[in-house]
């Protein structure tokens, strides 16, 4: 597991790379979300 | 008129608003799964790469952001011309729709990219001719927006963001084949059609699956941002 997140020894490329994808998908879900909300009232 | 196919049914807005409402959980759950079955096979099948060790495993969000953000801006182009040449509302109103989307899977390939050329080239960012068209690709989609946003009335937005968008599309191509026309630190094409993919079959198929993925995720997202926009504009 320790060695799986270790990516040898790219992690912070690796999961530098997914997490900010992550992150920014997210935000974009949120936001239409958000506005999806907004608009319907 | 009752036999032939109804070419624009969908292009009333009411209409394509009840149709999409219908398609999107699916389109969501779809992303989801081909998200979960192309990370899998990236992250638990694929092998270490011989030379780049693991860091190659940014190539399953780095290609298909890639793609998908060249994709979505002739998509993107291709509706706004529309809306242009037959005034169809509902034309303009996708590619407004499209824009933050592809907009974001541009800078994820931006982001993934430099990631990817510091173990990779030494550097997380270099002036070359793939990169540079890239980043420009980025300002085209903040340049469509912003200035859609700055046009208070909605039909005149369209007009003028679409001929941003039109005479954007020659950044596509330059885009495509700058690997081939300049000398760059990037490689060339991993795939193309006009020979076999230089890369192993399991790293081959979770990209692809991934590219499948960031489809159903770009259309879920567009279109839930076209409602959005049918409902600010037609209530």
């Amino acid at each position: 597991m320790k060695e799986f997140f270790a990516m040898g020894g790219y992690a912070w490329y690796v999961w530098g790379s997914y997490g900010v994808t992550f992150l920014v998908l997210l935000a974009e879900i949120l936001l239409l979300r958000k506005r999806a909300r907004e608009t319907k009232t | 008129m009752s036999q032939s196919i109804r070419w624009f049914t969908f292009a009333a807005p009411s209409r394509f608003y009840a149709l999409t409402a219908a398609l999107n959980p699916w389109l969501w759950a779809l992303a989801i799964g081909l998200a979960i079955a192309g990370l899998s096979i990236g992250f638990l099948v694929a092998p270490t790469d011989a030379t780049q060790g693991d860091s190659y495993r940014i190539i399953f969000i780095h290609v298909p952001a890639a793609w998908m953000s060249m994709f979505l801006y002739v998509v993107m182009a291709f509706w706004a011309a529309l809306g242009l040449a037959f005034n169809t509302r509902l034309s303009s109103m996708l590619a407004s729709a499209i824009a933050p989307t592809g907009a974001l899977f541009t800078f994820i390939a931006l982001w993934t990219g430099s990631l990817w050329g510091r173990p990779t080239w030494g550097t997380y960012w270099v002036w070359d001719a793939r990169l540079t068209s890239e980043l420009v690709l980025l300002f085209l989609y903040l340049g469509f927006m912003a200035l859609q946003a700055a046009i208070d009335e909605p039909r005149r937005a369209d007009r003028a963001g679409a001929l941003l968008a039109i005479v954007g599309v020659v950044n596509v191509p330059i885009i495509y084949y700058s690997v081939q026309w300049w000398n760059t630190l990037h490689q060339g094409a991993s795939v193309s059609l006009r020979s076999s993919p230089k890369m192993a079959t399991l790293m081959l198929t979770g990209m692809l699956v991934m590219v499948f993925a960031f489809w159903a995720y770009a259309i879920a997202a567009a279109m839930v941002r076209v409602r959005c926009i049918i409902r600010e504009r037609e209530a």
